[in-house]
């Protein structure tokens, strides 16, 4: 390099073209989820709008399609979501914390519990239900109740919970977990007041996922008890159904105007599911940062 | 665009769609039946809980029942779960649930194994149903066929082998067959495997199988060599996409209907269904109630439920049945 | 942990902690947490084993495991579980085809490219995606899909692997999307900044800075997808078919282990027989795979991951 002067150079037409084409490489990524979930979203709505009424969040389902509706199921899947999320979070949150924070990891037990977890992601819902009739059902004793529907959708989504929330609090800098001890403040204070709140938004990215994931589930439910037939609604240690299973039980039925029911009640389905990631949402905006 | 006139933007289009929708919901069917529920009014002083679980192509029947007959008797709970025949009877003989919905009779394993948890049933046969061979609309040779012609299709031996009508019969054209049907764990998957090739779970392992019968509808609307088998109530739903063949059982071709499954010329291939009850559940007055009123209505629920009627004979047999079971409890 | 105390004028004296027993109740909590995955999967195993051991008694592992038919409950019955392996296997190698470079791609736009108000909007958006119930991917597969494959040339059956496979890809990126894209963003800016400093491009620094540095969380998310897609049983059930045959022609018909047990599962199978218990011996074998495909996967994030402070 000769003493006084560096040359400057442009950004080369080559160098622009391949940006430009890696960019466009991007975008088409994000087109292709965009573009399937518009023609899923548009054939959806096109369908189920005009099946969107009172009488399908009101009635009880019927084998008459003008008055079938889904309330029973419903209320059942909302009231499984409130149950998960709230059983979900701390154990998750709480098994990521152990696992990020505590644990030593050059400990054996600990690595098992490492490759257990994520072992535990791959395992089919199914099986998670096959698990839920032998420990929860018959080894509890909970019976064919709502509480083992939420509960068996709770194991399933754990795994998806503690990922997120390990990633999360893994990307906190240490240099603030550093000055938090230099100041004098324990471990879990450390933890509590810095490591978390910075974890927030991998946190709520969990969480939407897993809400997604247990929102959508049929297999685990049906061996836990879930019945395809409830005119009542439903109470936490009683009969249950869920949406999904609801709109499976439609979409099979051989008249044409129950696939338009289905359609509906999907609908509603994400409607549930937005609304209840809408939080999630503006929480990880708000907390979100750059480092 | 600057930034505010961007925000405007969007939230303009937010607001249109959210109009959109809002407008545009509803308007498919009469909105007027909203709020009805199944369980208003009629006699209240019936009340509990009856729990029915099994067969999928029984579950409807039983749910076209519970549906009305909740409507009479409004504190009444009843419950229809679709864990399969097998699935059904495993529960049923721990003596779990009340009714087993069933659409094959109980098998020796299962009726020991309620032997040895003392629990006591009385078989009902409960409705009837056909089940139909399909085949595409554009087919104009196999109007027809024997039995011997459709096991020579589906029987184990042709996998692999049979790929062709013109094996069928001579004069049939030269057309790629495509299969499709139940899955082997429906009640249907067995009868027909029963009937049409002598033993059950003996078919060719080649086919399109199917839980839901309306993608093996599908299968066969899109294939002009198509050919599946289901039960009436889809066939009659699905007009234009399919239609059914006449089945030779030995006494000619015969179409399948709600007359020929009742008189029983549609041969081999009407079936009956089956309910069975836990005797003592009868001591329960809701329980007694709600199977006098499937026989009762018989006809009503199995036509709300697209199956067939039982004939007066067999709806006699069965209310004889029925009779004899609830005697026993009550002495 | 006693600290020193430092005494001087005016300066207040820093006294030393006793052990925190708050902090010890803490951890054992913590762990307690921890411990319910444990036991899901001991679970998990104890429900899987008991069955499976009586299967085995019936079927050799021989003849489990080499056997190419699998028709356990056809006359006459055969026992061979590649099929289904290879049925899984098909599925979700198309599936991970699509999501993990299509997923990383539009995370990279995401964190790097997109503006923070775009990102706020398109990134729940996706996520929509993932709320989408399996059901209704599986119909979207069956009629959708598969009739469009077919109207572009590609002679798909009614049932088939690719339609499966793409919709299961699709249905995956918004796993990959998210996680990647909150593992970039949590890459320190200086790194960023220092690159751009240096003169260079986006591409550069996205791929060559952003991604490397992020690594840890996208194969965290990979390894989510691909778990996700061997375990993903309505999307093949619905559409992949239910025809066990070794191919690797994505065009034909499968059958996954999943769709199988869900099949057997809930049909009309009696409890207790050979039949049903094959349930129990392809779950088993399901979960020995991914065990061992997850312990691989743990060795290569930890030997990559790169840590900045």
């Amino acid at each position: 390099m000769s003493a006084g002067s560096l040359r400057l150079r442009g950004r080369s037409r080559a160098d622009h073209a391949r940006g430009a084409l890696f960019q466009g490489l991007l975008l088409f990524s994000l087109a292709i989820g965009f573009v399937t979930l518009g023609v899923l979203l548009f054939d959806v709505l096109q369908r189920g709008l005009p099946y969107l009424d009172l009488a399908l969040l009101t009635n009880a389902p019927s084998t008459d399609p003008q008055i079938a509706g889904a309330r029973p199921a419903i209320l059942a899947t909302v009231y499984m979501m409130v149950i998960l999320l709230v059983t979900v979070l701390p154990i998750g949150v709480a098994t990521a914390i152990y696992l990020e924070e505590y644990a030593n990891k050059e400990r054996w037990y600990n690595r098992l519990l490492d490759l257990n977890i994520q072992n535990l992601a791959a395992v089919p819902s199914i099986v998670y239900g096959i698990l839920g009739l032998a420990f929860l059902v018959r080894g509890l004793g909970l019976g064919r109740v709502l509480l083992a529907g939420a509960l068996i959708l709770t194991l399933l989504v754990l795994p998806i919970v503690i990922v997120s929330s390990r990633e999360a609090i893994r990307a906190v800098p240490d240099s603030i977990r550093q000055g938090g001890y230099a100041l004098g403040a324990t471990q879990w204070q450390v933890i509590w007041r810095q490591v978390l709140p910075s974890a927030i938004p991998g946190i709520a990215t969990g969480s939407i996922l897993a809400l997604a994931r247990a929102i959508g589930e049929t297999a685990p439910l049906i061996l836990v008890g879930a019945l395809t037939y409830v005119s009542f609604n439903p109470t936490i240690m009683g009969p249950f159904t869920a949406l999904p299973i609801q709109i499976y039980q439609y979409i099979s039925r051989p008249q044409e105007e129950f696939k338009l029911i289905a359609a509906a009640a999907i609908i509603v389905l994400l409607a549930i599911l937005l609304t209840m990631n809408a939080f999630a949402i503006w929480l990880r905006n708000r907390y979100q940062k750059r480092w | 665009m600057t930034t505010t006139l961007k925000t405007i933007t969007k939230a303009a289009l937010l607001l249109g769609l959210l109009a959109l929708l809002a407008g545009c919901g509803g308007g498919g069917r009469d909105g007027s039946e909203a709020g009805t529920t199944t369980s208003a009014g009629g006699d209240s002083d019936l009340s509990g809980r009856i729990e029915a679980d099994g067969s999928s192509t029984v579950g409807p029947f039983t749910t076209a029942a519970a549906e009305r007959f909740q409507r009479e008797h409004g504190g009444v709970q009843v419950t229809v779960g679709i864990s399969g025949t097998g699935g059904g009877f495993e529960r049923f003989c721990a003596g779990e649930t009340d009714l087993s919905n069933a659409s094959r009779p109980i098998k020796d394993e299962e009726r020991e194994i309620c032997e040895q948890n003392g629990v006591d049933y009385v078989e009902l046969h409960a409705v009837n149903d056909g089940l139909a061979v399909v085949v595409h609309p554009d087919n104009d040779w196999a109007a027809c066929l024997t039995v011997e012609e459709l096991s020579t299709i589906w029987r184990p031996e042709a996998e692999g082998e049979i790929q062709n009508w013109n094996q069928v019969r001579d004069g049939f054209p030269d057309e790629r067959l495509l299969l499709a049907g139940a899955g082997t764990d429906s009640g249907t998957f067995d009868y027909f495997t029963e009937e049409i090739n002598g033993d059950t779970g003996a078919i060719r392992a080649d086919y399109q199988a199917s839980e839901d019968d309306n993608v093996t509808v599908q299968a066969v609307s899109g294939s002009k060599g198509g050919m599946g088998f289901f039960g009436l109530s889809y066939v009659e739903e699905n007009a234009g996409k399919i239609k059914a063949i006449e089945v030779d059982g030995g006494d000619g071709c015969v179409a399948p209907s709600t007359d020929t499954v009742q008189d029983g010329t549609y041969t081999p291939l009407g079936r009956p269904l089956f309910l069975y009850a836990k005797t003592e559940s009868f001591r329960q007055p809701e329980v007694q109630e709600f199977m006098s009123f499937i026989l009762d209505n018989n006809t009503e629920i199995a036509e709300a439920a697209l199956y067939v009627p039982l004939t007066d004979e067999q709806l006699t047999t069965a209310r004889d049945s029925l009779d004899q079971a609830i005697a026993e409890v009550a002495s | 942990m006693a600290t020193p105390e430092v005494t001087s004028g005016a300066r207040p004296r820093l006294r030393a902690e006793g052990r925190r027993w708050g902090e010890d109740a803490i951890k054992g909590v913590l762990a307690l947490c921890a411990l319910v995955s444990v036991l899901t999967t001991a679970g998990i195993v104890i429900a899987l084993l008991e069955p499976a051991i009586e299967f085995f008694r019936f079927v050799s592992l021989r003849e489990f495991f080499t056997t190419t038919r699998w028709a356990p409950l056809f006359e006459p019955a055969s026992f061979g579980v590649l099929p289904l392996l290879n049925g899984t296997f098909l599925v979700t190698a198309i599936a991970v085809a699509v999501c993990m470079p299509f997923g990383l791609g539009a995370a990279i736009y995401l964190s790097e490219y997109a503006r923070p108000r775009v990102r706020k909007t398109l990134k729940p958006a996706f996520e929509v995606l993932a709320g989408i119930p399996t059901v209704v991917f599986g119909f979207f597969a069956l009629t959708f899909v598969t009739p469009l494959l077919r109207s572009i040339g590609i002679e798909v059956e009614i049932f088939n692997a690719l339609s499966a496979g793409l919709v299961m890809g699709v249905m995956l990126l918004p796993t990959v999307a998210s996680l990647s894209e909150d593992a970039m963003t949590a890459v320190p800016q200086s790194l960023r900044d220092g690159a751009y400093a240096l003169g260079s491009s986006r591409l550069q620094v996205s791929t060559r800075i952003v991604v490397p540095a992020a690594i840890s969380g996208i194969v965290a998310s990979y390894v989510l997808a691909i778990s996700r897609a061997v375990g993903e049983t309505m999307i093949v059930l619905i559409a992949a078919g239910q025809l066990a045959r070794v191919t690797f022609d994505p065009q034909l018909a499968i059958q996954t282990m999943t769709a199988f047990i869900a099949a057997t599962g809930t049909g009309d199978v009696p409890r207790g027989t050979v039949d049903y218990n094959t349930i129990f011996a392809v779950g088993l074998t399901l979960f020995v795979i991914t065990f061992a495909m997850n312990m691989v996967s743990i060795r290569l994030v930890r030997r990559y991951r790169e840590v900045y402070e």
